[in-house]
């Protein structure tokens, strides 16, 4: 059945997926979980912190980026951050920002609602004596944070973390929308210009699987090799 | 050296402390104890200002805990506590367990964070653990780590919170020794625990509390020679029946 599809056309643009395309969604992935990795942390202290408002905000800020598509966020970000820059520069036309930055800001704004509640769960898993022992010991609330909670936190949620990673590795290929060549723009653009649909889809179908697949692997191998004896 | 003034404390519409008053002169030692739910541990963890208290005030070495300008963690650093489940940090080595707030809270060097934790593991008998972490420890070694943690702050008073109940009790006279040793140093000791041996060996007063209050406060010899109280006198008679 596949004596008239033509696999060759992968070899002929692996450059062109692989070094401009990949790259492209593996750079996006990575600056996108350290961004929101940072973002969410921010987040998730303040939920916690006892200040009634922040911890308001905080949630607000949440529920809103978990209750809508995606793809929206990423359409809506790409129209509205250049007047947004307007607003805050107080330029006098549109701020032009590329479709990576624009997308880049869409991903940390959006995997950081996530991120702050593995976070926050994680933070929570700690039992309340370690954080009093911290205090009993003359820490401050931030001391006792930054060398007692997070770093047993951060290790209880690891796992959790990579693997919302991986679904946001996934989930850059919605850049599509916007046109960037990111690994799957990539692949489609060769698909249409030679019209070989099939067989491009294909293979980026099985490169996504391969790479997601190996990184769980890894992800319960870590798992196994990091759990806590209490 | 704690000075405990009316204090009033309510977990929501639930009044845990009623009224209480005592005091814990420099030197002395003080035994806290009374059935299971009776405030002892909340008391306790009030005098470092661990949990916070409505009414009346608690002084510590002249410094009133509700003043705003006291700072808290400055004080606390001075007072060691120990707790039923000795908490010691389970991602930190048991050397950095005793290091880490000599060096953040006080500011010692690294090099002499490391002295003084060493002479104090020593102290504890736990010298050849200093790398190891917590969970390669029985429970009566974790908990001795925790006291020369606590010690390492040199520390004007201490505080134990149940320090045996979570321990098996072959392990239970290993950290009563350590803690007998510390009391006949001089130490000031405010100790809750059902441990009535160690009471009636080093405790200088007794105090037993029942729902809240401070039902009784007496010497030592008073308390156990005849408790005024009935309900201190019952007490009494189920825990040394045995």
């Amino acid at each position: 059945m596949f004596s008239n599809f033509d696999f060759d056309v992968i070899r002929r643009s692996l450059g062109y997926l692989f070094l401009d395309g990949m790259t492209f969604t593996l750079t996006l992935t990575a600056l996108a979980v350290v961004g929101a990795l940072i973002f969410g942390t921010l987040i998730a202290l303040m939920r916690l912190s006892g200040f009634r408002l922040l911890g308001w905000i905080a949630g607000l800020y949440v529920d809103l980026m978990r209750s809508l598509p995606l793809v929206l966020v990423i359409f809506w970000f790409y129209f509205l951050v250049p007047y947004i820059g307007q607003w805050l520069t107080g330029a006098s036309r549109p701020v032009h920002v590329g479709a990576f930055t624009s997308s880049l800001v869409t991903f940390i704004m959006f995997e950081a609602a996530y991120f702050s509640e593995i976070m926050r769960a994680g933070i929570q898993s700690i039992s309340k004596g370690q954080p009093a022992a911290a205090q009993a010991l003359g820490l401050t609330y931030s001391q006792t944070m930054r060398y007692v909670v997070l770093p047993q936190a951060f290790r209880n949620m690891l796992p959790v973390l990579l693997t919302q990673s991986i679904v946001l590795f996934q989930d850059t290929s919605l850049v599509y929308v916007l046109s960037i060549p990111d690994f799957l723009g990539a692949a489609s653009k060769v698909a249409q210009r030679d019209g070989r649909l099939v067989e491009m889809y294909l293979f980026a179908a099985a490169v996504y699987f391969i790479i997601s697949c190996v990184a769980s692997f890894g992800v319960r191998r870590l798992q196994a090799r990091i759990a806590f004896v209490h | 050296m704690i000075e405990i003034n009316h204090i009033d404390k309510w977990y929501g519409s639930f009044q845990a402390l009623k009224d209480c008053t005592t005091s814990v002169a420099k030197g002395e030692v003080v035994v806290v104890c009374g059935p299971s739910g009776s405030g002892k541990s909340t008391l306790i963890k009030c005098v470092n200002a661990l949990e916070p208290f409505q009414n009346g005030e608690i002084i510590v070495d002249g410094i009133a805990l509700k003043d705003p300008k006291t700072n808290l963690p400055k004080l606390r650093a001075r007072v060691g506590m120990v707790f039923q489940h000795f908490e010691l940090f389970p991602h930190l080595r048991i050397m950095e367990n005793l290091c880490l707030a000599q060096e953040k809270a006080l500011g010692r060097s690294h090099q002499e964070a490391l002295a003084k934790s060493s002479k104090l593991l020593d102290r504890v008998g736990l010298k050849g653990h200093a790398r190891k972490y917590p969970a390669e420890l029985s429970g009566g070694q974790q908990q001795r780590v925790a006291i020369a943690r606590a010690l390492a702050m040199d520390p004007i008073a201490m505080l134990f919170d149940e320090p045996t109940s979570a321990l098996d009790p072959e392990m239970i006279s290993e950290v009563l020794d350590v803690m007998v040793d510390l009391a006949r140093e001089g130490m000031t000791m405010m100790v809750v625990t059902h441990e009535m041996g160690f009471a009636s060996k080093v405790a200088h007063r007794v105090i037993f509390m029942d729902n809240g209050e401070i039902v009784e406060d007496a010497l030592k010899t008073d308390f156990f020679g005849s408790p005024r109280s009935d309900r201190a006198q019952k007490f009494l008679s189920k825990i040394l029946s045995h």
